[in-house]
């Protein structure tokens, strides 16, 4: 563990993360260096008024390194100047949620973070209270300083950091009240702004290691493949080989330089041999249209009498929804640093979960975790790839096989065309309106490819109507998949809000009173449980609605679209306006409820960069396969969003001063439906399908 | 294999590589100048762009045996104290959510505005298209850019 100060003396207060009933503790510096305590975060006050946090999350872009001392320096009255962050490393057996996924980080640390710092800051107060003789209570705090107004007393943090370090700390602390926050809700600029803008070694790929060798692997070219056999000797002739190795299905060409190994992949014969079906787009169609109609489903809800309601009818609406497979893009490719010795692991790399990297290195190994240490880097992008471990497992396998230091890199083709994608999905949604136009059934069939459920049952419109059925049927594919942000829910928003939107048209209503119409009915007569938060809801849709002017714009085509996911509420307005014959997408409003908001840059950032996410992979996103082969292999075949094509986004938050929760990707669901919508009432035109550049709609307008 | 002398950032730098090798490897793998990205390989992300005779290139598709006389800065060399309008505005506009691309989009401003120290919202989209931020953080980009055109010159 690196404590900056811990060289210095001063206050050490070890927390923890495993359990956010216990209170802080007061621990001794030399026994934190020693590694012996246990307590898997810390927040130390120097001498030299330097307060460091040891953030233990993996900062993948989502802001933590910055937004978690906040918090503390929040509850501590810190000088937010004199406040470091340091990533903390994987600490066998002490962090517990270690993890970067979810959008979870925040809500599960808010309460432990608070009371280190509220803890720290009792315990300087109470140091100088027994100093300047005077009662606690009539020390105030600001700016990592202490006041004692009627002594006329004044001292910095630093100055009782070493006797604050001698007490103990008290079971319980009051916090303060979220009302009187001075720091959190402010724009405070990412911690690592200067590092990122002076090139400094930071993420994974920059990780260079003295004799360090590099290894390029050539992992099956379809999906369905295993490797059969490999004449590696044109490979290890080449210049600056090491060697050429094989596992599993895989062969890595090691050697002194990422070009080297790259050229020298490239002249490995290899034979692979079938063990599976190699799918193309064209059978996941097929596939997709048989397991709707005759697949075996499982029911995920059930209320009421759905077939009765269907049956009485006034009209029925059926409409299907699909889209393709995604990779996850992340800029900086998978790559993973590994050093196997006799007597334990080292790994140093990009990974959302460390934890499993370890773990899967114990296995391979089979040395006892604790003899593996993980090193997490920043890192150029997750969006969820980085929560699988493969990367890190090839390296713990060649570095074992070559008994050297090496470092696995990806290019962006083994990045795009190495799996674990977003898998393709087809909805079909059916509602049935009465002869007042209220929905009285409700159907939603998934059919998933790896998707475990891809629907997620209950979320809006379940429980606002009262007879309704929820469904899905799986298909295993040889493909590997995995979460891509917002799992399920970054296409399923997309449809069902889409969906709504017909239904709404069908019905005869507006379809921002149509959904607060099913909300109301959710709070009156709930049809069976209902796990959202209804007014939460209610409020993000009426603040869109308001923000967006909604219904009251000339020329202005708006499309409306609301989700609750990772416990938060995000509702959005798209607007198109047609230039010279062409719709074009302007802008989209966002109302957002993610309860506090702790960083108002970083949070007003993370809604842009996932409202243009999601708009940018629902227009352009698109990886098909042919006989188990992905068609696209990087950035010029497969398009991602660029500058000349955003809209403006327009953010605001809710203030209602609930507990904070996920900002990391529940702005992005909703995205796609808000311009579908909109790009309807400018076209007349369902997209049904992403990628919507290659809808009907859109032919022609590019 | 042959030695390359190089120029970067007013220092002499030598490499013993096949010429073929493009400028990010060379600049990453053997010189230890790990602040230019490696994105795409093929010219499509900008993240690997430097300077070359003060003009923005793609380093990943630039073999080093075409390099020849030419100054090469990368984003170590922007500034000497990082301090460089772009990076200053960067800063300001708190652009970075991963960080991973921003070397490139900063590179490729500093050319441009070099080029165009007054431009407009349109002429820096055009300019600024050819990056890609896989976090969506165009808005603060092109903000960036043109705080940083009020602070040059």
């Amino acid at each position: 563990m690196r404590i900056a100060a811990a060289a210095g003396g001063g206050l050490f207060l070890g927390f923890n993360w495993s359990d956010s009933a216990a209170a802080p503790v007061v621990v001794d510096a030399k026994s934190i260096v020693a590694g012996s305590v246990k307590f898997n975060s810390y927040l130390s006050i120097g001498s030299d008024n330097s307060i460091t946090i040891v953030s233990p999350n993996p900062e993948i872009g989502q802001g933590i390194k910055t937004a978690f001392p906040m918090i503390v320096a929040e509850e501590l009255d810190a000088d937010w100047k004199l406040v470091k962050t340091v990533q903390g490393n994987l600490d066998p057996s002490q962090f517990e949620r270690q993890v970067t996924g979810g959008s979870g980080a925040v809500p599960h640390s808010w309460e432990r973070l608070r009371k280190a710092g509220a803890t720290a800051r009792h315990l300087l107060i109470e140091a100088a209270a027994a100093k300047w003789g005077v009662p606690a209570s009539e020390i105030t705090t600001a700016d990592s300083k202490l006041f004692h107004k009627a002594a006329g007393k004044s001292a910095a943090y630093g100055d009782f950091a070493e006797a604050a370090g001698k007490l103990s700390a008290p079971k319980d602390i009051k916090l303060k009240d979220e009302k009187t926050f001075k720091l959190i809700g402010q724009s405070v600029r990412n911690v690592d702004n200067k590092n990122i803008a002076t090139g400094k070694p930071l993420f994974g790929l920059d990780f260079y290691r003295e004799g360090m060798l590099f290894a390029i692997i050539q992992r099956p070219k379809a999906f369905g493949f295993k490797l059969k056999s490999v004449d590696s000797a044109a490979a290890k002739a080449m210049p600056g080989i090491v060697d050429v190795v094989t596992f599993e299905n895989s062969v890595a060409v090691v050697g002194k330089s990422t070009w080297q190994c790259k050229k020298a992949r490239e002249v490995l014969k290899i034979e692979y041999e079938k063990a599976a079906d190699l799918e193309s787009s064209e059978d996941h169609n097929r596939i997709f249209s048989n397991l709707m109609d005759n697949g075996e489903a499982t029911v995920r809800r059930k209320n009421g009498d759905v077939e009765a309601a269907f049956k009485s009818a006034a009209k029925v609406i059926k409409a299907e929804y699909q889209c393709p497979f995604l990779p996850h893009s992340p800029l900086e490719p998978m790559n993973f640093f590994a050093h196997v010795r006799e007597d334990g692991v080292e790994l140093v790399g990009p990974t959302q979960t460390p934890d499993r990297a370890r773990g899967e290195a114990a296995k391979i190994t089979g040395l006892p975790p604790e003899k593996i240490s993980v090193e997490i880097t920043r890192q150029g992008g997750g969006f969820g790839r980085r929560l699988s471990a493969d990367f890190a497992i090839e390296a713990v396998h060649v570095s074992k096989l070559v008994k050297a230091p090496v470092k696995v890199i990806w290019t962006r083709e083994d990045d795009m065309t190495g799996g674990t994608y977003r898998p393709a999905v087809r909805y079909r949604f059916e509602a049935a309106l009465d002869k007042n136009g209220e929905m009285i059934g409700y159907k939603l069939r998934g059919v998933g490819i790896n998707s475990g459920n891809p629907t997620r049952e209950d979320n809006f419109p379940s429980g606002s109507v009262d007879n309704l059925l929820i469904d899905s049927v799986e298909h295993k594919s040889a493909i590997t998949t995995g979460p891509w942000r917002a799992p399920i829910t970054n296409f399923l928003a997309y449809a069902e809000q889409s969906f709504i939107d017909e239904v709404a048209e069908a019905a005869g209503k507006d379809p921002v009173e149509f959904r607060l119409a099913l909300l109301e009915k959710a709070k009156k007569s709930p049809a069976g449980e209902v796990k959202y938060d209804i007014d939460r809801m209610i409020a993000v849709i009426k603040l869109a609605a308001e923000k967006s002017n909604w219904g009251k714009k000339k020329g202005v085509f708006q499309g409306f679209s609301v989700y609750f996911s990772h416990r938060s509420y995000v509702a959005q307005v798209g607007e198109v306006v047609v230039e010279k014959g062409k719709p074009t997408l302007k802008n989209v409003i966002a109302a957002v409820d993610c309860g506090i908001v702790i960083n108002k840059s970083g949070s007003l950032q993370q809604v842009r960069g996932g409202v243009v996410d999601g708009i940018g992979h629902a227009m352009f996103g698109n990886m098909t396969f042919k006989a188990g082969t992905p068609d696209q292999s990087n950035f010029n075949g497969f398009r991602l969003i660029r500058m000349n094509e955003i809209p403006e986004v327009d953010v605001h938050f809710v203030d209602n001063g609930i507990s904070p929760t996920g900002l990391g990707e529940p702005a992005l669901p909703p995205a796609g439906g808000a311009v579908a919508n909109a790009f309807y009432k400018a076209t007349k035109q369902r997209l049904r399908n992403q990628p919507f550049i290659n809808e009907g709609a859109f032919k022609g307008i590019s | 294999m042959a030695l390359f002398k190089l120029s970067i950032n007013n220092r002499a730098y030598s490499a013993e590589v096949e010429g073929d090798t493009p400028l990010l490897w060379v600049l990453r793998d053997n010189l230890g100048l790990v602040g230019t990205k490696y994105g795409c390989g093929i010219a499509q992300c900008g993240a690997c762009t430097v300077h070359l005779d003060g003009k923005a290139v793609r380093s990943c598709v630039l073999p080093v045996s075409a390099v020849g006389k030419a100054k090469v800065t990368t984003i170590e060399g922007l500034s000497e104290k990082g301090d460089h309008p772009v990076q200053k505005a960067w800063d300001e506009v708190d652009v970075s959510q991963c960080g991973y691309c921003q070397a490139g989009q900063i590179m490729t401003a500093a050319a441009f505005l070099k080029e165009k120290p007054k431009p407009t919202e349109e002429e820096i989209v055009g300019a600024m298209s050819g990056n890609l931020c896989r976090c969506g953080t165009y808005h603060r980009i092109r903000e960036a850019v043109k705080v940083a055109a009020t602070k040059t010159n």
